[in-house]
């Protein structure tokens, strides 16, 4: 018998993960943003349960700033593998008064995510969000269990997490607690991106080269053409038309594009083969201080 | 940067890396990310900004994981940290284990899921009692493969003497384990990359290869495909449904048992046995999504139809017949425990997860602890704390189905978890099951 190949192994493990998540709670979502860590466990999910559909819905946390490019596509991906979705609105808690908006050009609603995360966990009481966060990610994912505790208010409690030893995973909790399973936590940007060759994924148009109005701003790319992003008097002149794509997708007021010409996977592969940066590099959330990631996820974050 | 792995040929290893304060284990680490381009520019710039501002002598490359604030505040890991790289060859993933107060708990974690181990050993001080330790746990645990790493050549001048005394003092050591690993010694210096990536011109007369070379070539998990077959079931697929599937027809009556081959090979017609009713029957579908599939091969995921209707469901198993696994109510263990605000004692009750089983089980004895530094074993203390590794006599609400660890890591394996706070506190090894009087064959089996 030859050795099967690592995609292989990553691959069954999510299944795997993905199954005990099935197996192990009464009421487990898949969170799902429309980026490419989402779309791959998504895809896994459909392989676990194969012929089954899907034993639970997919729920997008939306902040009303969307690419329109990302929101096309999260509808036809969903027909497409015939899973249900459920949705929570940012704008839901901010009218509610749960949560108040930041000001000032830079303000973003990634932050306000956390709320309505957790308003949405407790309102349909799901006991499992499956996450596709790696641990390669960022230094506090690093330390991340493929099944991570939350407490009553949804906290996670790094010094204090349950070893996981073989393949045995521990998803006793108490009422009210609930679980982050992530069936991706082995999994580096290569791997997502080999995979995605592999098993032929579409993915949104806007991880592949287009033509883009950008603004820079520290350093970072953003968006310019849909006005999700409000632009200060001296930046509007700085407006250039570029070509860009995204190597993450998340929130659009954070979300940070990179100059690049790759607009087919093989191109994107050897793209991210030769880069210098880190995905999160182009994220501005991860940028707020040195555990911002950390002290985001100690309050529920993703 | 991740280098770019042939994603059609390229395998997995995932190892363990084990050594004191002082060893080198960081820089080695560092070395072998930074040699094969696995630290980003971005990863470098933050973690050399904060070896700064902690005044860092030289840039600290624990940083890279120790995200945590309490870490970064403390100057210590707290955790397993993994790490992740490639080479054109293979791919990797590092359990690098913190020492500190939670050592045992950490190793014993790290070493769970590895392949190998990378053991350091300072080469001015030899084999000392925390090499012991490692090695004992290495041995418990059953890692196949131990890289002895004689770091710090550089400081004796590349001495064969040193090494070769080193090398002799280990493998007198290592003789008396009961489970003797496959040992690879290679001498290096870490700092100065001496055998690490390329062969050291500074070693001629060492003829084996440098610690990348090994880790690209070295043949693990070549046993399980061979060894009896097993198939803890996970999940029971039943669409429920008159769809009609492209691959699979109607799926009305479809009824498959999810889970990932621990052990073996199954084939379409194999005769089986399900447990828990030990009915046989008969295997008449191995599905993917891939559609029908000939063979279900160890670690990967299937769904499985058999050819009667057996009672069997999550928790359950399938194995070859012919090739049955052992049942029983209690049985003996070697245990690690986790746990630094409460103990284990006779008459302890726990929740335990095996396979994917969960059932509610009792210390009903404590038969001796084991020093590490010395492998002595005693009978003197009744109770376990943090950190404390033995033999318990654990005994079930029901009987579970399993092998001894030292035949297969997956179904001899289990965790117990508390009953008060859900935690788990301890990591298990099944030895055999407690025999009846007049049983003699379960004793032979073992």
């Amino acid at each position: 018998m030859s050795a099967i190949t690592h995609l292989q192994f990553l691959e069954s493990e999510a299944i795997y993960i993905l199954r005990e998540t099935a197996a192990q709670f009464q009421k487990p979502a898949l969170l799902f943003s429309g980026g490419k860590d989402s779309i791959v466990m998504a895809w896994l999910a459909r392989k676990a349960f194969y012929p089954s559909k899907l034993p639970f819905p997919l729920l997008h946390v939306d902040t009303g700033h969307n690419f329109p490019e990302a929101m096309e596509y999260r509808d036809w991906f969903v027909q497409e593998i015939g899973a249900t979705l459920t949705v929570g609105l940012v704008q839901k808690s901010i009218d509610e008064g749960r949560v108040q908006e930041e000001k000032g050009h830079t303000a973003s609603r990634n932050k306000l995510q956390t709320v309505t995360l957790l308003d949405t966990i407790e309102e349909h009481q799901f006991d499992a969000c499956l996450g596709g966060g790696r641990r390669d990610e960022e230094k506090a994912r690093a330390k991340e269990r493929f099944f991570s505790h939350r407490d009553e208010f949804g906290q996670w409690d790094p010094k204090n997490q349950r070893p996981e030893l073989w393949n045995i995973f521990n998803g006793r909790k108490h009422f009210g607690e609930h679980f982050r399973v992530f069936p991706l936590s082995n999994w580096t940007e290569m791997d997502i991106w080999q995979y995605i060759r592999q098993e032929n994924i579409p993915l949104p148009s806007l991880y592949f080269s287009h033509q883009r109005k950008i603004i820079e701003r520290h350093g970072q790319l953003l968006d310019a053409s849909t006005g999700i992003i409000p632009l200060l008097d001296e930046e509007k002149p700085r407006v250039k038309e570029m070509t860009i794509r995204f190597r993450t997708v998340g929130d659009a007021t954070c979300t940070g594009a990179v100059e690049s010409t790759a607009s087919t996977i093989d191109e994107i592969v050897a793209e991210v083969a030769a880069a210098r940066q880190t995905e999160r590099g182009t994220r501005a959330d991860d940028k707020r201080s040195e555990t911002a990631m950390e002290d985001r996820k100690k309050e529920g974050y993703f | 940067m991740d280098v770019l792995v042939n994603p059609t040929e390229s395998s997995l290893l995932r190892f363990t890396t084990a050594g004191s304060v002082d060893d080198g284990k960081s820089t080695l680490i560092g070395r072998l990310l930074y040699d094969s381009k696995s630290i980003f520019e971005d990863q470098l710039l933050a973690v050399e900004e904060s070896s700064k501002r902690r005044g860092d002598a030289h840039v600290n490359l624990a940083l890279l994981t120790d995200g945590l604030r309490a870490e970064r505040e403390q100057g210590i890991t707290i955790d397993v940290a993994y790490r992740y790289f490639a080479t054109p060859k293979r791919k990797f993933i590092i359990a690098d284990t913190p020492g500190h107060i939670q050592y045992t708990r950490n190793m014993v974690t790290g070493a769970s899921t590895a392949d190998l181990a990378i053991i350091l050993i300072d080469a001015r001080l030899g084999v000392i009692e925390q090499t012991m330790r490692h090695t004992y746990l290495a041995s418990l645990l059953r890692i196949g493969h131990i890289v002895l790493a004689v770091n710090k050549m550089d400081l004796v001048n590349f001495d064969q003497a040193v090494y070769d005394k080193i090398v002799a003092d280990y493998m007198a050591f290592a003789k008396g384990l009961e489970n003797l690993p496959h040992v690879t010694p290679i001498p290096m210096s870490a700092l100065n990359g001496d055998n690490v990536v390329d062969k050291s011109e500074n070693t001629p007369w060492y003829t084996g290869p440098s610690l990348l070379q090994h880790l690209e070539t070295a043949q693990v998990h070549t046993e399980t495909a061979v060894d009896e077959a097993r198939f803890p079931v996970q999940w029971v697929i039943r669409p429920i449904s008159d769809r009609e599937d492209a691959k699979l027809g109607n799926l009305h009556d479809y009824r498959g048992f999810a889970g990932r081959v621990a052990s073996g090979t199954f084939k379409v017609g194999d005769d089986v046995l399900v447990y828990p009713s030990e009915m046989k029957t008969k295997i008449t579908g191995i599905h993917t999504f891939e559609g029908p599939q000939p063979e279900a091969i160890p670690q990967l995921s299937y769904s499985i139809t058999v050819a009667d209707e057996i009672d069997t469901s999550r928790g359950g198993m399938i194995v070859k017949a012919g090739e049955p696994a052992q049942t029983a109510q209690e049985f003996d263990a070697m245990i690690c425990w986790f746990a630094d605000k409460k103990t284990l004692k006779p008459r302890s009750r726990f929740h335990l997860r095996h396979t994917t089983n969960d059932v509610r089980a009792v210390v009903t004895d404590v038969l001796y602890k084991v020093n590490i530094s010395t492998l002595e074993k005693s009978a003197a203390s009744k109770e376990f704390s943090l950190n404390d590794i033995g033999c318990i006599r654990l005994r079930c609400a029901s009987p579970i189905f399993f092998d001894a660890y030292a035949k297969n890591r997956t179904t001899g394996s289990f965790v117990l978890v508390d009953e008060q706070t859900n935690n788990t506190v301890a990591a298990g090894m099944i030895l055999k099951p407690l025999v009846d009087a007049g049983d003699e064959d379960a004793e032979v089996a073992i």
